[in-house]
């Protein structure tokens, strides 16, 4: 495993991960108080504190990592900075771990034995703020590979022979897409990674850029060397402020050591990189929108052809790849694209990022060989559900992808597998759902989301899905009529033909998958105006157990219609016609005194 | 365009000048302009898009329709703190709404408003990436995970403490 190559001198090694998800879950405060604890105690010269990326195991965050100078390393878990004192005195000075803290060895088996890092291989490991870390783990050697002994054409046959797809969603050859670019006329060209991650329940670019942001940066110089191009841009979420400042210390960095800019190490290559910010439209995501979107106009997707590769940016032959696709691409022109082939099934190779969320035990960010079952991902990695509940389905690709449910779980995780269930790869986001997601209810989030971030060009994305998600609510409500779920079959086939871009093209897949696998939940909605996940608020009532309630007036406090009364101490009451159902007081109730049915 | 006689008063033209020039006028740069405007106001000014469109050369209803179209740009002040509550897929699943009402209680706005008071302004975003953490929220660029309606009121308490204990802008 790569987790075992640092290189330390003799001396501990403790690391924080510090991506976005261990900072929220308070990984700063742990950092300070570990710097803190170990200048305090006199051991600056033999404990090395460093900050690193995504570890990967999101679920345990804050993550400390410690390393001793003989012996295995341990990584604890959910630590505070009010725990860091005993881990110093008990590990590092006494010698033993606090075991309790501990993630246990075989729980780190599960999560790794299955999983395989490419794009991830320096994620958690390296500091995201060192050029010399990035270095020491065999950083820039593919750039330098590729300008000193490798022709443009020979890099592009060595990308289009490993395999590799475009990790986007559309799974496009990446290969193939830079031999296009490089045989379109100009002498200017650009290259633009897509970081503008909008999935809802994606998470894997931010994770990268995070936590590995040189690799995105070399994968682009490469991809600059292989097109022919000068200038690159990374288009990146503005939501995403750590990953913004990651890759302008790195690109910073980046400039200074020579590796951008003109006569790149000593060859006749120039390019340069700046960031855009993108301004919060999920639109942009795809390619002719977010170049509009880089040109300073409002992001609305045009006609393809032409194709970026022909009049892309400024009417320049451009060439855009997504995050994780510039992540594959030093390792694989190092390590050869047979080595990248080897890994994966016949038609997609190489391997997966997945951000694994919902309702799941251990969420977090993984990497898995193409072909795995969605089983295998679940739950032996992922450890299955969280809360006890039966698993149901996984969503996948977000927005423009589906649902596959739990009875399909042993499909293989490649492009045509999972596209022939309806839901589609998609870049990453992978969602796991337990028996307390209700199916009409998901279609209708996703719907939600399509109509707010639809441009508003095409009537069939604008109003055809408005019409679908009214008559989602209308289900939702118990008012569905027996012809709605035609209906929405019918807009959903509109929809999908008469849109001009991707957003619009996939926008039905929520709810074609649903009603193909969920058929019965839809019509258990409409013909007995029952939800059987008790989600749908206008077909459920919540009642206080009085056996179970003490009075304690917690739920009465919360309750925001004030629809909750009682005595003290004792057993109160809802008033049905007063309360919203937003399920507050359930949710605050410790002793499970409230039902819902 | 209807300018608001107080942003008139209140906003001096040499910072929106000094952002326009230094994007060297090209129309490739509204955007990066315009974020730079939003982060020293809080929001964009309607007088800032038209010294913008002066600037550029363009016509002010072309930048108001760039403002207008992406969801970052908001053409009100925010309260002293900005609250973005998650409602990505994973959120969504594990309470988004629940912590939307928590929120809405405990800052007395809801989602799109900002509290009478002005100490806090609520918005609703799409996903902040943190699924694994979920349900989350960005509270002033800091995101807090897994939260509770019980512990949403302890954050927000917090946020208004520290502000009375320091002196404001």
């Amino acid at each position: 495993m790569s987790w075992e190559r640092d290189k330390r001198n003799g001396s501990w090694v403790v690391k924080v991960g510090l991506a976005s998800c261990g900072i929220a879950a308070g990984g700063q405060r742990v950092y300070d108080a570990l710097k803190a604890g170990i200048i305090a105690r006199g051991l600056k010269n033999n404990v090395e504190v460093r900050r690193t990326g995504c570890m990967g195991m999101c679920y345990s965050e804050v993550l400390v990592e410690v390393f001793p100078p003989l012996g295995r390393r341990v990584f604890y878990r959910n630590v505070t900075p009010e725990q860091i004192q005993r881990i110093i005195e008990e590990h590092i000075i006494g010698g033993s771990p606090v075991t309790e803290w501990i993630i246990p060895a075989d729980e780190i088996d599960d999560l790794l034995s299955k999983q395989r890092r490419i794009v991830l291989r320096n994620c958690g490991l390296i500091d995201p703020e060192s050029i010399d870390d990035y270095l020491a783990a065999d950083g820039y050697k593919a750039l330098d590979k590729a300008l000193h002994s490798m022709s443009p054409q020979v890099v592009i046959d060595e990308v289009t022979s490993s395999g590799l797809r475009g990790r986007g969603g559309a799974g496009f050859p990446t290969g193939i897409k830079w031999g296009f670019a490089r045989k379109s006329p100009g002498s200017q060209k650009y290259v633009i990674c897509n970081a503008d991650e909008g999935d809802p329940g994606a998470f894997m670019d931010r994770s990268v850029l995070e936590s590995d942001p040189h690799s995105i940066i070399e994968g682009m110089l490469i991809a600059g060397y292989a097109i022919g191009a000068s200038e690159g841009y990374i288009y990146v979420r503005a939501e995403y402020p750590l990953a913004i400042h990651r890759l302008e210390i790195a690109l910073d960095q980046a400039r200074e050591r020579g590796l951008i800019g003109e006569t790149i190490l000593d060859s006749d290559f120039d390019f340069n990189i700046c960031i855009r910010q993108g301004a919060g439209a999920f639109v942009c995501g795809e390619e002719t929108a977010l170049m509009a979107s880089i040109e300073g106009k409002r992001g609305m997707p045009n006609f393809r052809p032409p194709f970026p590769a022909q009049s892309g940016l400024w009417g320049k032959p451009t060439n855009i790849n997504n995050v994780e696709t510039l992540a594959n691409i030093s390792w694989i022109i190092l390590n050869g694209a047979n080595a990248y082939n080897a890994l994966g099934t016949e038609k997609s190779k190489g391997t997966k990022v997945f951000a694994l969320a919902g309702k799941i035990a251990r969420g977090g960010l993984i990497e898995v060989p193409m072909g795995i079952s969605l089983k295998e991902i679940v739950f032996d990695i992922g450890g299955g559900t969280s809360e006890g509940l039966d698993f149901k389905a996984v969503q996948m690709g977000g927005p423009s992808g589906g649902v596959i449910p739990a009875s399909m779980a042993d499909t293989p995780v490649d492009y045509d597998s999972i596209t022939k269930t309806g839901a589609i790869m998609g870049s990453g986001g992978l969602i796991v759902m337990d028996e307390s997601a209700c199916m009409v209810d998901v279609a209708k989030f996703f719907l939600n989301f399509i109509q707010d971030e639809s441009c508003g060009k095409c009537t069939f994305c604008r109003i055809g899905t408005l019409r679908m998600r009214e008559i989602l609510d209308r289900i939702s409500r118990g008012e569905g009529k027996e012809e709605d779920m035609e209906h929405l079959e019918e807009l959903a086939q509109g929809v999908k033909k008469a849109s001009l871009c991707g957003l619009g093209q996939t926008a039905p897949n929520p709810v074609l998958t649903t009603l193909r696998y969920f058929r019965d939940e839809y019509e258990a909605h409409i013909q007995e105006k029952i939800c059987p996940a008790k989600k749908c608020e206008a077909l459920i009532t919540y009642e206080i157990i009085p056996e179970k309630c003490p009075g304690c007036g917690l739920c009465a406090k919360y309750c925001p219609v004030e629809a909750i009364s009682g005595e003290k101490k004792k057993s109160h009451l809802i008033d049905p016609d007063k309360c919203i159902r937003c399920g507050l007081c359930m949710s605050m109730c410790r002793l499970g005194a409230i039902s819902v049915h | 365009m209807v300018t608001k006689a107080k942003d008139r008063e209140e906003l001096s033209f040499t910072v929106i000048d000094a952002i326009a020039h230094k994007h060297n006028v090209q129309p490739g740069a509204v955007i990066p302009a315009l974020q730079e405007i939003q982060d020293a106001y809080g929001y964009i000014p309607l007088v800032a898009i038209e010294r913008i469109a002066e600037n550029i050369g363009v016509p002010a209803s072309e930048i108001y329709g760039i403002v207008t179209f992406y969801s970052q740009f908001r053409l009100e002040p925010v309260g002293e703190n900005l609250i973005r509550v998650c409602h990505g897929t994973a959120c969504h699943l594990n309470g988004a709404e629940r912590i939307a009402q928590a929120i809405a209680q405990a800052t007395g706005a809801e989602e799109g408003e900002t509290s009478r008071d002005g100490k806090f302004t609520v918005e609703r975003v799409a996903c902040l990436g943190c699924c694994s953490l979920a349900p989350c929220t960005m509270i002033n660029n800091e995101v807090h995970g897994r939260l509770t309606p019980e512990s949403i009121n302890k954050i927000v308490s917090q946020v208004q403490e520290v502000q009375e204990l320091t002196p404001t802008k």
